[in-house]
């Protein structure tokens, strides 16, 4: 048996395409991505790690930082009960308007940032529905916390529940019914059969929450009003800084965001390696 | 089983109160100003500028991400080298950084004394601060959408067809117009879309490589927040609402190429 | 101007699939592959397609060292056990598109592919369901496009795997008779992959019967029905044998068992 010349599958590209396509997507991602990237921690660096630390380091820096973990800290939770609770209905129920509703839930996926925060303008702003009103009250919900944090549910809505409809909608029924009529009542029927199967899920749609809840901009922007060292989150504090020429500054506190995106990118991929089959089929938020 | 009341009674309510009253306001209010006035607010040049430059940047970028994103997701599918797994990670960036954070960045890259600006400089090619720096930052923000709605279907795809194109004496080349393409085009297009409807409605990563000069390089969510600044709510709600109606008629229609094209096979 | 495999040898990461296969078969000749799963066969018809390659060996046929034309270049029409059609074309689009994509040069007229369409979709009972899509089919309609679609590019060599093993019982016998008539008026040199040992001996002219990457017996189906020549082909056969014959029944049932619960996981690495 003489060794022979190994030709191509018929389905494997030729080595030359296979070598261009790969540079071209490379290098894509490079200059597209990674370019990016490397710049916010080369700027954020520029003046030596101890300047990068002492902007974070800023009275404004800080409660900037506050804010953003508190507005996370309301919004995120918020959003996951939700998306547990609208979940648990579309899935274990068949109703009229199911398909309508599901496609409500992710209707803030396909609205502008702006718009997101807009929406909140017209009913709380001065000019609002409400304005007059809450305003003879001395109540502020826009240009404060609580518009903040409206306006962050909102942009963050669905990625709770779109994480979990689709894999507990394949899941079944089955454990559930089982589980009551073996006389568990609906909330430890929830709290030991249905949270047990879709805990990495409802984690997965949770640190897509919070990374968004963290870095959105658009929307906080509006509702925000920018008063420094009050409303300001961390995305609208790197804007404050920038438009200051405080270059050095702004990309400090950008590269702790990135830092951030990087850490959630991190376990985000380690969820889908470890639990690919227990996070629903498909991403692509 | 129980819960059935409990759970919709608190869906309904958290999306009524939180998403969906909101949105009748965003609908509602522009029409204080009658038709003629809503007309007349987003027919201003500037406004009509800003809205053909969001529209039309995310179109282009939409256009060039369809083309890289499926060659990207090509070769994370098809081939095999070290740093795949990582790179392909990686492609998640733009869905994981904020906004803003890509906006400073991408705006220091480019501008002319930038690692890419200074060089295209002196090529006379001018990025920051045109409809270019536009184009650039939508680019970065949609790649993902196409690269993700198309690897999953990349990978299904089957290999039988490809082998019978190969028996039947296609090139490669032809296979790939001829078989995988067509196979892949329903998914293509919805990535495509996805990265489209984000870059229309785009602003964090766009407002500060944009320059925001009026009539050149405004965009259509930055004359939002222009308007309220001047407290002109109705004018805000009346963009705001043209924004929302393209894109869902944009969806709809998204929805019924998919229809349609689930229904051919 | 027969095809001839000497020694062909194929590993795969963890196991061998074929360990030095020869055989002979007359040109025009009607040849069955018939094997347990995991023997070794379907990677043969692969390779025999240009879709997998052999690490040892050699194949001629028509005068030409098979194996090393691309599997584009061998004009081997092969149909695929879940068929392969095109799904996004018509049944028509399926069955021009091996002409359709030649050089200008050899490349038919529009007219005249769409005759031979017309002339295929005959041949193949096929008449008037052109314009469907593939998933406007059955299974066995799809079967006789696929089918079409081989014959389409006037094939040198034939190669089907495991042509009814996606088909319900009844369709499976229909189409056997048919396909054997179309065999004979034809005459192109058909090679067919199945696990099923009536369907073997019913259907070919020749038998090899392969045994983890081996060929134990490659013989007419009368020659095997007569004299297995190995307590593995005499098992395999079992079932075949009407009243018992040399076979006694008890050893039949196994393999045959076997046989029947891996039908479905059909080697396809």
């Amino acid at each position: 048996m003489t060794p022979m010349l190994r030709p191509r599958a018929p389905t494997d590209d030729h080595p030359l395409t296979k070598l261009v396509l790969s540079l071209v997507a490379v290098g894509f991602i490079a200059l597209f991505l990674l370019m990016p990237l490397v710049t916010v921690f080369w700027e954020a660096l520029a003046q030596g790690m101890d300047s990068a630390i002492a902007a974070l380091r800023e009275p404004d820096a800080l409660s900037a930082i506050q804010l953003s973990f508190t507005v996370a800290a309301i919004a995120v939770p918020c959003n996951a009960l939700f998306g547990l609770a609208a979940a648990w209905c579309v899935t274990k129920f068949d109703f009229i308007g199911k398909n309508l509703l599901v496609t409500l839930i992710d209707i803030p996926f396909s609205v502008s940032p702006v718009v997101s925060g807009l929406v909140y303008m017209l009913i709380f702003g001065l000019q609002g529905w409400l304005g007059q009103d809450l305003r003879d009250h001395g109540i502020k919900i826009v240009f404060a916390l609580p518009g903040i944090v409206l306006a962050t549910i909102f942009v963050t809505f669905p990625f709770v529940a779109r994480e979990l409809i689709p894999l507990m909608s394949e899941q079944g029924r089955d454990e559930e019914e089982a589980a009551v009529s073996l006389g568990a009542s609906g909330w430890s029927t929830l709290r030991r059969v249905t949270l047990p199967n879709i805990k990495w899920a409802l984690l997965y749609g949770v640190l897509l929450c919070n990374a968004r809840a963290m870095g959105e901009f658009g929307a906080v922007s509006v509702v925000s009003g920018h008063i420094r060292g009050l409303t300001d989150t961390m995305p609208l504090h790197v804007e404050v800084l920038y438009n200051d020429y405080q270059y050095a500054a702004a990309f400090a506190v950008a590269a702790l965001l990135a830092l951030l995106a990087l850490v959630t990118l991190g376990i985000k991929s380690l969820l889908e390696w470890q639990f690919a089959g227990e996070i629903a089929a498909t991403h692509s938020h | 089983m129980p819960g059935f009341g409990f759970s919709l009674g608190v869906t309904l309510f958290y999306l009524s109160a939180l998403v969906l009253i909101p949105l009748a306001a965003l609908i509602i209010r522009p029409w204080e100003m009658g038709f003629d006035g809503f007309w007349a607010a987003v027919t201003t040049p500037r406004v009509l500028a800003a809205l053909k430059l969001s529209f039309g940047a995310a179109a282009i970028a939409a256009a060039i991400n369809s083309v890289f994103g499926l060659i990207v997701a090509w070769v994370l599918v098809r081939y095999r080298f070290p740093g795949r797994k990582f790179i392909d990670a990686f492609v998640d960036l733009p869905f994981a950084l904020p906004t803003a954070v890509a906006g400073i960045a991408l705006s220091a890259l480019y501008a002319p004394n930038g690692w890419i600006g200074a060089p295209l400089a002196k090529l006379g090619i001018k990025v920051a601060f045109t409809p270019t720096g536009v184009l650039v930052a939508l680019i970065f923000i949609g790649l993902p959408f196409v690269v993700r709605t198309l690897e999953p279907v990349l990978a299904d795809l089957s290999r039988d067809a490809e082998e019978a194109a190969a028996t039947l004496g296609a090139t490669r080349l032809q296979s790939f117009r001829r078989v995988i393409l067509p196979s892949l085009l329903p998914t293509l297009l919805t990535g495509t879309a996805m990265a489209f409807a984000r870059g229309v409605g785009e602003y964090g990563s766009v407002i500060f490589i944009a320059g925001n000069l009026p009539g050149v390089s405004e965009i259509a969510p930055l004359m939002i927040i222009i308007k309220l600044q001047e407290y002109d709510y109705a004018g805000a709600a009346a963009i705001g609402v043209v924004m929302l109606g393209a894109s869902f008629v944009f969806l709809f229609a998204l929805n019924a190429l998919q229809a349609w094209s689930a229904s051919r096979r | 101007m027969s095809l001839v495999i000497e020694h062909v040898a194929k590993r795969f990461e963890r196991f061998p699939a074929l360990k030095g296969v020869s055989l002979t078969a007359p040109k025009g000749c009607f040849l069955a592959l018939l094997g347990p799963s995991g023997s070794g066969k379907t990677t043969l018809l692969r390779i025999l397609g240009g879709l997998e390659f052999a690490d040892a060996g050699r194949v001629a046929f028509d005068d030409l060292d098979w194996l090393a034309l691309p599997a584009r270049e061998r004009r081997a029409g092969f149909v695929f056990q879940q068929y392969a059609l095109f799904r996004h074309m018509t049944v028509a689009k399926n069955i021009a598109f091996g002409l359709s994509i030649r050089p200008r040069r050899t490349r038919p007229t529009r007219a005249e592919i769409a005759r031979r369409v017309e002339e295929l979709l005959a041949l193949v009972q096929l008449e008037g369901l052109g314009k469907r899509y593939p998933s406007q089919l059955s299974g066995g309609q799809r079967q006789r496009v696929a089918l079409a679609r081989a014959l389409a590019i006037e094939p040198r060599m034939l190669l089907l795997d495991e042509p009814f093993g996606a088909l319900d019982a009844r369709v499976r016998k229909d189409l056997r008779h048919w396909l054997r008539g179309l065999h004979e008026r034809l005459g192109v040199t058909t090679v067919f992959v199945t696990h099923d040992q009536d369907e073997a001996l019913e259907l070919a002219d020749l038998v090899a019967v392969l045994n983890q990457g081996r060929i134990e017996q490659i013989a007419t189906p009368a020659e095997l029905r007569a004299h297995p020549a190995s307590d593995f082909v005499a098992d395999f056969l079992g079932q075949a044998v009407p009243g018992g014959g040399v076979v006694p029944l008890r050893t039949a049932r196994a393999p045959t068992l076997k046989g029947k619960i891996f039908k479905r996981s059909e080697e396809n690495p």
